[in-house]
């Protein structure tokens, strides 16, 4: 077992144990920060694939602010446990089959003869002026374009229509009009009246 | 160094003596950035007392010295608060997570620190020369805010969660305003390393610093740091005339301390971000005789300290924003700037080479 084994084994059995955690913890705030440290680790596991633009993006997009906003709601959350576990054996034999289906769906793509150790052989090193950011730039604006403007488009209408339907316009708001704010005038405000300079008696 | 590790291959056969040397290595030259940083922390809370003292018209602390000599006056004040401190108990609210409670500090100081890894101090100077610094730099800076809001939750008190709310929608809405402008600087120097995109301003004069091209996004970029920091006027996240001091109201002793030393450092790293993205690092302002001779770390240490005078003036001079007013500020002012920003300089660099040859300005493209 050399350094990088070293490094991969630690990191994947915190990964494992902490995804385990996500599952089992019922306090639904340790179970998000344990979500927190899964993609903490598996950031650590893509960077030892120099994987760097990826393992910084995971750490920025879904640790730094899909889980933030996440915890938000969770911390927020008046959860009764009690409630959440009523349906627990309705729904096991659902649950147990879809574990099932996806266990299955697994092991058929790793065992294949598509994705196994021997088809799919290790990158090569690369040198040390090799930039992955560029090179995946390069492919996601000129082979990918079409595919990565759609992925775009459709999270731009994801995001409108969630505005869409939480939006609603309410007449006994007291919140300030900043740009009435912003455009008042003197004139409005201040009036300057001429009158006699009063004097003592 | 050659022979020191070998020594460690001796010492621990071949397969781990490299990674052992390297990681010792490491580390050493970790505690050389971190000392000081610790030390220019320590000062820069004296700096503020004085400076605001002196703003107000008083005189700040200039009790403590060192070894009785009157003239140094104030200069042992770090160092006495320090060891306050350490001695004070840290007191674990009833209620309170106790885990979390004392793990969040920890997750506040840990990204502040981290991030200095990939910052560099001159041309060669830089404990991580890695390709994808800018992306490490806004990953860190992003996870600041954990330390943040584990404890306004772990501390179980309402003012402490109201704190933590506050900072957590805050920091996320100037997190994409900081980022956006960041794109406008690796637009311009077309690098993710810090290195380059110093050696990007490189030129006759401070003209070339991409301060002036990029002059909305230096604005943007600046005060969307001092909201990240939860600097005033943008310390909604403690308040306290509304919410007693918010987020960190349950801690005491070195619990609280480790919070603040996480505010300072985070101020000392937008300073230098400022001032290596947009005040050309460590370059000089004019690249003749006197100016050059100068090295170049007293040049981004002269500009990390200007930054760090204006959060301090900050300070001193405005008032605190009204909440809706700073989400205002990040959602309808800072995003639609950088976003025009973002494809004028995108059309800019499109255009002719003969138009742009023809720009009376032609410095930058």
């Amino acid at each position: 077992m050399d350094f990088q084994d070293f490094v991969f084994y630690s990191l994947a059995s915190v990964a494992i144990i902490a995804a385990l955690g996500v599952i089992t913890l019922r306090n639904p705030v340790h179970s998000a920060l344990f979500l927190v440290l899964v993609f903490v680790t598996s950031s650590g596991l893509w960077l030892l694939l120099e994987a760097e633009f990826l393992a910084i993006a995971l750490v920025l997009v879904y640790v730094g602010a899909v889980m933030v906003l996440f915890l938000f709601v969770v911390m927020m959350l008046d959860i009764n446990l009690d409630r959440l576990r009523e349906g627990f054996w309705k729904w096991f034999p659902f649950g147990a089959i879809l574990a099932l289906i996806m266990t299955v769906e697994m092991g058929m793509v790793f065992m294949s003869k598509q994705f196994g150790s021997e088809v799919v052989k290790t990158p090569d090193a690369k040198l040390i002026d090799y930039s992955n950011t560029k090179e995946l730039g390069l492919l996601i604006y000129t082979e990918y374009v079409y595919a990565f403007e759609l992925a775009a488009v459709i999270l731009l209408v994801a995001m409108i229509a969630a505005i869409a339907i939480t939006l609603r316009y309410r007449t006994d708001k007291k919140s300030p009009d900043v740009s009435r704010q912003v455009a008042v005038s003197r004139d409005e405000r201040l009036k300057i009246i001429s009158m006699p300079a009063e004097r003592k008696e | 160094m050659d022979s020191f590790q070998s020594l460690f291959e001796q010492l621990f056969g071949s397969e781990w003596g490299e990674p052992l040397f390297l990681f010792t290595k490491s580390l050493l030259l970790i505690l050389a950035i971190l000392i000081p940083l610790l030390l220019a922390v320590a000062y820069l809370t004296f700096a503020e007392r004085k400076i605001i003292a002196y703003m107000q018209v008083r005189v700040g602390p200039n009790r403590v010295t060192f070894f009785s000599i009157p003239w140094l006056g104030g200069w042992g004040q770090p160092i006495a608060d320090a060891v306050k401190a350490i001695m004070k108990e840290i007191i674990i609210p009833t209620g309170a997570n106790k885990f979390l409670f004392l793990l969040a500090p920890v997750l506040a100081i840990t990204p502040a620190l981290a991030a200095w890894a990939v910052v560099p101090f001159s041309a060669e100077l830089v404990l991580a020369d890695i390709n994808a610094a800018l992306l490490y730099i806004l990953a860190m800076t992003s996870l600041g805010v954990y330390g943040v809001i584990i404890a306004g939750w772990a501390s179980n008190s309402k003012y402490a969660f109201l704190g933590a709310m506050r900072s957590a929608a805050q920091v996320i809405s100037y997190e994409l305003a900081m980022g956006f402008a960041l794109v406008c600087v690796l637009m311009m120097s077309s690098s993710l390393n810090l290195g380059d995109i110093v050696a990007g301003q490189q030129g006759e004069s401070f003209l070339n610093w991409y301060m002036i091209p990029l002059f909305p996004m230096f604005l943007v970029y600046f005060i969307s740091g001092v909201a990240e920091t939860n600097r005033l006027p943008f310390d909604v996240a403690e308040g306290e005339s509304e919410i007693v001091a918010g987020f960190h109201v349950d801690y005491s002793g070195m619990a609280f301390t480790i919070f603040f030393l996480a505010e300072y450092a985070n101020m000392i790293l937008v300073a230098t971000l400022t001032s290596i993205m947009f005040l050309g690092g460590w370059l000089p302002p004019v690249d003749i005789a006197p100016f050059n001779l100068i090295p170049g770390m007293a040049w981004l240490l002269l500009k990390v300290a200007v930054m760090l005078f204006f959060f301090l003036w900050f300070r001193a001079t405005f008032p605190r924003y009204r909440y809706d007013q700073i989400m205002r500020l990040g959602w309808k002012v800072f995003i639609p700037i950088t976003l025009i920003w973002i494809v004028l300089l995108g059309t800019v660099m499109q255009l002719p080479e003969a138009t742009l040859q023809s720009f009376p300005l032609n410095l930058w493209f």
